[in-house]
């Protein structure tokens, strides 16, 4: 792995760095940036959850899941709702929105695990197409195509109320520590190993007595988990939700974040997310035609950089080494 | 007793339809292994180019025609271009093919806006036929007939003609398809024209019966999926079966459950993965 002089205690230390410098430059961000720009950052960095969640499928273990958004969906559905017709807390509403994530992933996961390949892609998309019809559908409990508009941003008895945007930043880059930390661990851990053993070999799991099917399950529902955090802080954030949020399209756009960035690694996707969600806001401030640019945009990534950003800066640094 | 007959035949009817797009689905997975995204574009804009050239020429037969032929020339283009220098690679695919679904989606909305539209029903089929007790629109019945001739004609082309069995052979081994010398490289362009082309033919077809609107091409695809995993991807059989079992299900779901027409199709689908992963005619 390690390439040229680089020990593994200088890159140890030199990741310790960078972590530390990251963070201190977004605990230090809103005294920087207008509360246009902070808005943009809260918007990475749900998306950068968001895509990290999907890449625990994808990149870590070899499962393609077209339908992600179904659970960030539903769990900003069910955030929603509560917070808003029943008043709920952000206490009891976001771990409800969570429960509920996971549940439906759970359901799910017992029919789209029977398959792989091209048919988990398929039941996977049909499935989230299943949720967003409800959510359409369903006017009396969801508003319908209208969404659920007003709901309230959580009170967390402090005395910065989090309706001001560097507020709710610092609730969002906390909420986001503790995923990205959870994350972190999740991958670098036994199990995390064990979902690269499927990735790489299903087989070769099964005969060294791995129950593949109760890993799969597992990842499945904490990737939904992962994804319906991200859900519940949009929501929040937005203070709206509507059956965008489990559109195909949506669906998608978190898949070309994983694949822009990297898929199997954390720091990929969460590149991917904020590249593409930079690129949303200066396109939309241009054109009418996002759908239209974001298509060209996957075409493109598809020829020419299947292996993302960092795996862009890799073969650079393996081009480098090798001489 | 009618109200069966006419409700039967109306989910067969529109069975027929998502059999000409699950079979070319079904076709391009089964030779190329690529899952195409874009199948529910070719769907919807064979569907808006047909509108154009019957309202230019007032010919239906000409709107097919060209409609079907463009679209399959789309195709050509995207399989050439595009798909090839991503074989065998799902999730590239994956990417290219949902790249062009919202292209041609937004381009769709840009150029025929977003009112839905009706295609006029063709002069021959314009009137209502009386069967036994009751009158039933003709055009239903000619798509019904045409949909059971084109899969006699797949099935021929598949079983019956040099072409057909080069294709089966490559989807057995594609390598050993090479070494005898089978030019597997133009087989994957004609095929996944050939899917093109069928996905366009349905979307014309089903101009008078469903309209064209933005949102059909994610809609049919999405009924395309069922079908194939109902039906097994890779099969025309299945493309079949599936595409009549998902036609009569949303079809009566819309008249039963109409506030959750979805599950009608879903449940079945849900339960039949449940017994056979790979679909009714499906292999693993």
């Amino acid at each position: 792995m390690s390439t040229g002089p680089l020990t593994a205690a200088t890159r140890w230390r030199g990741l310790a760095a960078v972590s530390v410098v990251g963070i201190l430059v977004l605990l230090l961000l809103p005294h920087f940036l207008s509360t246009y720009y902070l808005g943009l950052v809260i918007q990475m960095m749900i998306f950068a959850l968001f895509a990290m969640s999907l890449d625990l499928l994808i990149g870590y273990t070899g499962m393609a899941s077209l339908g992600h958004a179904a659970y960030f969906g539903v769990a900003a559905y069910a955030t929603g709702l509560l917070a808003l017709k029943l008043g709920w807390s952000v206490w009891l509403a976001l771990p409800a929105g969570l429960l509920v994530a996971a549940l439906t992933a759970t359901l799910f996961g017992f029919l789209a695990l029977r398959t792989r390949g091209s048919y988990f892609l398929m039941i996977t998309l049909a499935l989230s197409q299943v949720v967003w019809g409800i959510a359409f559908g369903w006017r009396s409990l969801t508003g319908g195509d209208d969404g659920l508009p007003e709901v309230p941003r959580p009170n967390l008895g402090l005395p910065w109320p989090l309706t001001d945007e560097t507020p709710f930043y610092y609730f969002v880059l906390f909420c986001i520590g503790v995923g990205t930390f959870l994350l972190i661990r999740i991958v670098s851990s036994p199990f995390g190993f064990a979902l690269r053993g499927i990735r790489e070999s299903e087989t070769r799991m099964l005969s060294l007595g791995y129950n593949v099917w109760r890993y799969k399950l597992a990842v499945f529902v904490l990737a939904a988990t992962f994804a319906g955090l991200a859900g519940c802080l949009y929501v929040y954030y937005n203070r709206f939700v509507s059956p965008d949020y489990l559109q195909v399209v949506r669906s998608a756009e978190v898949l070309l974040m994983v694949i822009l960035g990297g898929a199997g690694t954390l720091i990929g996707p969460a590149i991917g997310a904020a590249l593409i969600v930079l690129l949303d806001n200066v396109v939309s401030t241009y054109t009418e035609r996002w759908l239209l640019v974001l298509g060209v945009i996957y075409v493109v990534v598809a020829l020419f950089a299947p292996r993302g950003v960092v795996g862009f800066l890799r073969e650079l640094r393996g081009k480098k080494a090798a001489p | 007793m009618t109200f069966w007959v006419v409700q039967t035949l109306n989910g067969i009817s529109f069975g027929m339809l998502l059999f000409l797009l699950a079979a070319g689905l079904s076709l391009i997975y089964g030779l190329m292994k690529v899952l195409n995204l874009t199948h529910g574009s070719f769907y919807l804009l064979g569907g808006y180019i047909g509108l154009v050239v019957m309202h230019k020429t007032g010919s239906f037969v000409l709107a097919v025609l060209a409609a079907s032929c463009a679209i399959a020339f789309v195709g050509v283009i995207m399989e050439r271009f595009f798909l090839r220098r991503v074989h065998l690679q799902e999730l590239p695919q994956a990417l290219l093919t949902f790249g062009f679904l919202f292209i041609f989606s937004d381009l769709a909305t840009v150029i025929w806006g977003s009112n839905p539209q009706t295609m006029p029903k063709p002069a021959m089929f314009g009137a209502s036929i009386q069967i036994g007790s009751f009158f039933y629109p003709s055009y239903r019945l000619f798509i019904i007939g045409f949909g059971f001739i084109v899969a006699a004609l797949l099935w021929w082309l598949q079983e019956g003609t040099r072409v057909g069995a080069m294709v089966r052979a490559s989807v057995d081994d594609e390598e050993v398809a090479r070494a005898l010398g089978i030019n597997v490289s133009l087989l994957f362009t004609l095929v996944f024209a050939l899917g093109a082309f069928l996905a366009a033919l349905g979307g014309v077809m089903g101009g008078p019966i469903v309209g064209v609107y933005p949102g059909a091409d994610f809609e049919v695809l999405l009924l395309g999926f069922v079908v194939v995993i109902i039906g097994g991807l890779g099969s025309l059989k299945g493309a079949l079966a599936g595409g009549l079992i998902v036609g009569l299900l949303d079809n009566f779901g819309k008249v039963f459950f109409p506030e959750f027409a979805l599950f009608t199709i879903f449940a079945p689908m849900a339960l039949i993965l449940a017994v056979r992963p790979a679909g009714l005619f499906g292999r693993e």
